[in-house]
């Protein structure tokens, strides 16, 4: 009888140290990619409305297009700290070449900055104005995973 | 006993003059294209659905320098890294000397002018099923753009990989004149099915392959390893990804996943190349991937 509780005990332990385990998130990692969800969330708005899934609105493209541009004047130097790219820790897509010598992150970053900052200055002035301008965002988009994001899985 | 070693010495001298007609390298020549011509303003769009500035750019190219086909991207792979060459219009260093048999010769039986056969990184198996009036206005389109004398680099290729002739035995066991797909489909998946096998070589990447690096045809676009050694390479049959048609012509547009993640890795290049059909191309491909056979 104390046998099979001890054991009992034991399992439940066990399955809860584990259920910590799969859980265990860090901070920085979750709010780079809530970032990277506010990014696509935004993107989707101007993106439907340039594959002309949804009407052009202009006071809707502005709204997208700030939030895109506030996104990208936030300060990035606490969601990427040394030890969170994929070789160290799960549930990231993070390569390692972020953080290395020669990096272009940070350029990279100052570019999506820049057509955030183009974007939001057309995106109430018409489809083709704001369908022209969301190009340099996703290039630059593009060009960051193309070298510093880890194909899924 | 003489007449049985004999018998053997026979047979061997049989079996490596099969084996050299085998592994020999077949040349497409003037005759066999007698009265083919090419239409530069047509090749522009072969080239695009093709992929090859994706491959022969330099690394990281962007606009117009996409057009420099200077080579020396590295493609890592279990046989060793290869280097894309320089295929620009240069006499010298590029293709710019070749006549166009010389140029489907490489292109369909992946052998060069000098009479080498070329490791299938390069995709003559996919441009083989291409035709041939597609290849001149490409041959001929390639001319047009601009020469660069940077010299290829070497292959990084060990022994036993490195003897070329091998690759003729290669050849005769995966060079294949059919389709992937067979099944009927419509004349717009026809079109797409063109498209993506013979020209964009889509399966390149996201077939898985065999021990001898053959594209594993049962698994047609079940996607694969990352070469690179991280990460997969997507399944594309229609369960896998669960897009529409139009979802999927949008992102070979755009790039822009339906829920607005933004492709990275070659496949940023390749939606560059795609960018540039026409919109009834990118439907096409689309209306293909969506009649391929399911893969887990």
């Amino acid at each position: 009888m104390t046998l099979t509780r001890i054991l009992i005990a034991s399992a439940l332990t066990g399955a809860l140290a584990l259920a910590a385990t799969a859980q265990e998130s860090n901070p920085a990692v979750d709010a780079r990619q809530g970032q990277f969800q506010v990014m696509a969330l935004n993107i989707g708005v101007l993106g439907n409305m340039a594959r002309g899934n949804t009407d052009y609105d202009a006071e809707t493209a502005q709204a997208a297009a700030n939030n895109l541009l506030a996104v990208s004047q936030i300060d990035q130097r606490f969601h990427w700290p040394v030890g969170t790219d994929n070789a160290s820790i799960e549930g990231t897509r993070a390569l390692p070449a972020i953080w290395e010598e020669g990096s272009r992150v940070i350029e990279i970053w100052g570019e999506f900055g820049a057509g955030a900052e183009g974007l939001a200055a057309v995106a109430g002035d018409g489809l083709d104005a704001m369908r022209a301008a969301l190009g340099p965002v996703g290039a630059a988009c593009g060009s960051c995973h193309d070298d510093y994001r880890a194909p899924a899985n | 006993m003489r007449g049985f070693v004999r018998f053997v010495v026979i047979l061997g001298l049989v079996a490596g003059a099969a084996g050299l007609w085998l592994t020999r390298p077949v040349h497409i020549t003037d005759t066999d294209i007698a009265g083919l011509t090419g239409d530069p303003a047509a090749g522009e769009a072969v080239f695009w659905a093709a992929g090859c500035a994706s491959c022969h750019s330099a690394d990281d190219a962007e606009g117009a320098d996409r057009l420099i086909l200077s080579g020396g991207q590295a493609f890592p792979s279990e046989f060793g890294t290869f280097r894309a060459p320089n295929i620009s219009s240069d006499a010298t260093h590029g293709i710019g000397d070749w006549t166009l048999a010389q140029f489907l010769t490489a292109l369909q039986n992946g052998i060069s002018p000098e009479g080498q056969h070329y490791y299938p990184a390069f995709p003559y198996t996919a441009y083989r099923l291409a035709e041939r009036q597609d290849l001149a206005d490409l041959y001929a389109f390639m001319q047009t753009l601009p020469a660069s004398d940077t010299p290829s680099e070497p292959h990084d290729v060990g022994f036993p990989f490195s003897i070329r002739r091998a690759v003729g035995a290669w050849n005769a066991l995966h060079l294949r004149d059919d389709f992937a797909v067979e099944d009927d489909l419509s004349a717009e998946a026809e079109r797409g099915r063109y498209l993506a096998e013979a020209l964009a070589h889509c399966g390149e990447c996201h077939t898985p392959r065999n021990a001898l690096g053959g594209l594993d045809l049962a698994n047609w676009l079940g996607g694969a390893p990352d070469p690179s050694g991280r990460g997969t390479i997507p399944n594309v049959t229609p369960g896998a990804i669960g897009w529409s048609e139009g979802e999927i012509a949008a992102y070979l547009n755009d790039g822009f996943t339906p829920d607005f993640d933004v492709a990275g890795g070659h496949m940023r290049s390749v939606i560059l190349n795609m960018a540039e059909l026409t919109e009834a191309d990118r439907a096409a491909i689309a209306a293909y991937l969506l009649s391929v056979p399911d893969m887990p």
